[in-house]
């Protein structure tokens, strides 16, 4: 599961460079998001814009990530392609997840 | 790619394919990668390609899951269009489902603190799919749905 993690002005923005997050790389991917979120950063910004695909297990995993960091600590969305789009509002977790459209203007990449 | 020496069967007219897959995870990711790689699915519309995807990833993993939970064994799936659709047939060997009926895909309430990390399979499968139905025999699970094409 390939990460690139960023901190940039007190926010972490994590870019997840895969195009799935499924059932066989859920576990994976948890596990590398405690790895770059060890360091408590107090605002995660996960941007899915390069996930084409993720279903109910990734759905999951996201969530996951979410109670791991805590209530003292927040993760948004960030850029998420159509049909990740659905299954967070056929779930609802769209209600849940402050999603942004794209990267913030501040935290987008230099390159 | 398939994924066990059983090509997929998808002739010129790619109104029917079969493929088997052996009922564990890795098999699964590449079993539908070839199922979305092949003419029926690839001829969808983006989104309904993408519905398609999703739904028989869930409907896989569940097998893989659930009904092969306690043994192993291949599931089959059988894609084809007809009018109201593309009618996917799926079946495995393992254990029934429980109460013999899919689950009903209720939401599970998302509260504050505790929010549910999973059960959310069988509600995006019958948000997506129609028609669904199952029946045990011989003791094989088959489970039937159609996409919109």
């Amino acid at each position: 599961m390939e990460l690139r993690a960023r901190e940039q002005n007190g926010i972490l923005v994590v870019h997840v460079q895969q195009d799935r997050i499924d059932a066989a790389s859920a576990i994976q991917f948890k596990d590398r998001m405690r790895e770059v979120t060890q360091d408590n950063p107090a605002c995660v910004v996960l941007d899915l814009s390069q996930v084409a695909f993720l279903d109910s297990s990734g759905l999951g995993a996201v969530v996951a990530v979410r109670k791991a960091l805590g209530p003292d600590r927040v993760l948004e969305l960030s850029g998420l392609t159509p049909s990740v789009q659905k299954v967070f509002r056929l779930t609802r977790m769209d209600t849940i997840f402050r999603i942004h459209p794209s990267l913030p203007d501040g935290l987008r990449d230099a390159d | 790619m398939p994924t066990d020496n059983r090509p997929v069967r998808d002739g010129p007219c790619p109104a029917a394919l079969q493929l088997t897959i052996p009922g564990h995870a890795e098999a699964v990711s590449a079993g539908l990668r070839a199922l979305l790689d092949a003419r029926l699915l690839r001829a969808l519309p983006d989104e309904g390609r993408g519905t398609a995807e999703l739904v028989l990833a869930e409907v896989l993993n569940n097998i893989v899951e659930h009904a092969y939970a306690r043994h192993s064994g291949e599931i089959e799936v059988t894609l084809s269009r007809d009018a109201g659709g593309i009618l996917c047939e799926v079946a495995d060997t393992g254990l029934p489902m429980p109460q013999g009926v899919p689950p009903a895909g209720q939401l599970p309430p998302l509260e504050g603190d505790n929010l549910p990390e999973g059960g959310f399979g069988w509600h995006l499968i019958r948000s997506l799919a129609r028609d669904l139905e199952y029946r045990r025999e011989g003791g094989r699970n088959l489970l039937r749905f159609r996409l919109e094409s």
